[in-house]
């Protein structure tokens, strides 16, 4: 009984939480609404695709022959190869499929590993500040001077000879250049959010530091997170296609991916073979559209800036250079000065 | 703030970049040494007797102690040696002069291509909110961010270069070009023009539009996002307000004032996305065969030569910060709000 009544006020806690969250979701209206969506819908196809590859996809990624029949080499897109074959005689369709796999493992452990390094580091280093703060900030600042393309090519190629999954790899190479970006976000946000009264209530009464960031600190700066995950997961697709590109990360055995194939059709174009580069780009470039329109909605709904209807305060931290409106300069400390 | 003159914040700031790029030296040199084996045995392959190894190590100092191979690279540094590469014992500082002629001239008609383009497409779609000028701009703005530029490249290489035949799609200039010309800056394009070599120019030119408009369209899709919000929040500001009020007229209301005010924040905005132009880069000059720095750096990776990713790393992030501290004096020198 006594615990019941305990967790019945959580939850209603929650729930409120979450209809805070989906109720300007609910009430977009005319742009933003036809983004949202179809941003939504191309996202959720593409994951479709990756969850069911299996089944959907007509061979396997490496798959050069069926039923004891080679695939012609450089066969043009028909009949059983609707995107064609490539030199190696895999069918591209089958491939791009399969990518779509490749693409949502990565990004989702991108993510959840920069998510769980960065929101709690840019916590505690803005909630607690001191000499730990600005040693983080100037460590991160000076990784926000790498372009995070070519942080993440370092860390692939010096992963690369020890980890052997591809995919973690590339997991761990896009988190380390992203996670600049998430502390930057949650600190700058969790120093506002310190000085508000409410904060100041909550310690006059003597809550606990960590309490006050689990119940009052963290669920302010956490919805940020779902329009910075939602652009940060295409700018991680670009950079692992980039990764790809270039040869690093996943290795073409291991598995599809899109980035890698493009750079194959590259060499093909030169031969006027437009079918082994054209569709897994395709690919990458619907998938990055939709996630950003998905992005933009969500933004468009939630920035105040930009939104004509209020639904409440909600301070949005631009992130991604899509997203950045004016970036600030270097600042060396926020007590120092205006 | 009062009291803090131009210059103390200048020097503040001046500063502030030692540490900064003190961690960034060892950030790199710690990545390039934690990596498990001798740099020496993977520069030179699997077939090398240890004898071999133990020499080269000990000829390069790769065989004292780590401390004193940071103290010995930091010193090196400052003294404005970046270092040498394992593979073809060349000086990092020549590789910037060779290639980065190419990179810059890359980069910056890049720049001028993606400053056009979201201007223009900014300005547009910001001025026509919510029409169908501000839908497809803003679409176009979104497709070009979501396209990696090597694709672009891809899809401009197969139509322009191979299908309709107008442009060459690799290298910098033709081999002729590229012989004849007499090097003083290792920027071709400023070469031609010092020579008064204009078929050199023109040739130089064909081989720049292709790469650089690519490289500037997928930036230039970021510029139009940020002209656009500017431009609409400067059309909602209290001094066009006050313009209107006064009855001057829309169109003079739209140029003169929003779009000029519009156009402030964007400048330093441009800078700032350096290290994403950067990153294009290294991508389009391995797209279009194109000999700068990015390049360079790809076939330092591909031989596992560690000192010549390091020094390129180095000098990627360097131009970087020394990039963003000079957008910041500008700042402060236009706007006096902007001191510690």
């Amino acid at each position: 009984m006594a615990v019941a009544s305990r967790t019945a006020p959580g939850r209603r806690f929650v729930g409120r939480r979450l209809r805070r969250l989906w109720s300007p979701i609910a009430h977009t209206q005319g742009l933003a609404r036809v983004m949202l969506l179809s941003g939504a819908s191309i996202t959720l196809f593409f994951i479709v695709l990756a969850f069911f590859a299996r089944w959907i996809a007509p061979y396997g990624f490496t798959q050069y022959a069926a039923h004891g029949v080679r695939f012609p080499q450089l066969g043009h897109p028909g009949g059983v190869h609707p995107f064609g074959t490539t030199v190696e005689s895999d069918d591209v369709l089958s491939r791009v499929i399969w990518g779509a796999q490749t693409e949502l493992k990565v990004v989702v452990l991108a993510l959840v590993l920069s998510l769980a390094v960065g929101v709690p580091l840019g916590l505690f280093s803005g909630y607690f500040g001191g000499a730990l703060d600005r040693g983080l900030v100037l460590l991160m600042d000076a990784m926000f001077a790498f372009p995070p393309l070519l942080l993440a090519i370092v860390i692939a190629f010096e992963l690369g000879s020890t980890v052997s999954s591809g995919v973690v790899t590339a997991a761990v190479a896009i988190t380390i250049a992203y996670v600049p970006q998430y502390f930057r976000v949650v600190r700058n946000h969790v120093i506002s959010v310190r000085e508000e009264t409410y904060v100041e209530a909550a310690r006059a009464l003597g809550a606990r530091p960590m309490t006050i960031i689990r119940k009052y600190v963290f669920f302010n700066v956490v919805q940020n997170v779902p329009v910075l995950a939602t652009l940060n997961a295409a700018d991680a697709i670009l950079t692992l296609a980039g990764l790809g590109f270039l040869g690093y990360g996943v290795q073409p055995t291991q598995a599809a991916e899109w980035g890698y194939d493009v750079q194959r059709g590259l060499s093909d174009a030169t031969n006027g073979i437009w079918w082994t580069g054209l569709f897994p780009g395709m690919a990458i470039v619907v998938l990055v559209t939709g996630i950003t329109l998905l992005g933009e909605g969500l933004n468009e709904t939630t920035n105040p800036v930009l939104r004509r209807r209020r639904f409440g305060r909600f301070d949005f931290e631009p992130v991604s250079p899509m997203f950045a409106e004016v970036e600030p300069p270097l600042q060396p400390d926020e007590g120092l000065g205006e | 703030m009062t009291g803090t003159s131009l210059k103390t914040y200048a020097l503040t700031r001046l500063a502030l970049v030692v540490p900064m790029v003190l961690i960034l030296l060892t950030f790199v040199f710690l990545l390039m040494r934690v990596a498990p084996g001798n740099p020496i045995a993977a520069a030179l392959g699997g077939h090398v007797p240890p004898s071999v190894i133990q020499r080269i190590s000990h000829r390069l100092g790769y065989d004292k102690p780590i401390y004193t191979q940071y103290g010995d690279y930091l010193w090196g540094v400052l003294h404005g040696n970046l270092g040498r590469t394992i593979t073809d014992r060349r000086a990092v500082s020549s590789i910037i002069v060779e290639n980065g002629g190419a990179t810059l001239e890359l980069t910056v008609a890049a720049s001028f291509v993606a400053m056009v383009v979201g201007l223009v497409v900014g300005l547009l779609a910001g001025r026509f909110r919510d029409t169908w000028i501000d839908v497809s701009g803003r679409l176009f703005g979104i497709v070009a961010y979501a396209m990696p530029v090597f694709f672009l490249g891809f899809l401009a290489q197969l139509l322009f270069g191979i299908w309709l035949g107008w442009l060459p799609t690799s290298n910098q200039a033709s081999p002729i070009t590229q012989a004849f010309l007499p090097v003083h800056s290792h920027i071709l394009f400023i070469d031609a023009i010092w020579a008064h070599n204009w078929g050199a120019l023109w040739d130089v030119v064909k081989h720049l539009i292709l790469p650089a408009t690519t490289l500037g369209i997928v930036i230039g899709g970021v510029f139009i996002r940020l002209v656009r919000i500017n431009v609409i929040r400067s059309l909602k500001d209290d001094y066009v307000e006050a313009a209107r009020a006064r009855g001057i007229r829309e169109r003079s209301v739209v140029y003169r004032y929003a779009f000029r005010n519009a156009l402030v924040p964007v400048v330093t905005v441009v800078g700032l996305q350096l290290a994403l132009l950067l990153g294009g880069a290294i991508l389009t000059e391995e797209t279009f065969n194109w000999p700068g720095i990015g390049s360079t750096l790809v076939s330092y990776l591909a031989e596992r030569d560690y000192a010549g990713v390091q020094g390129i790393v180095v000098v990627f992030a360097l131009v970087v910060v020394v990039a963003s501290l000079l957008i910041d004096f500008v700042n402060a020198f236009i706007d006096p709000r902007i001191r510690y």
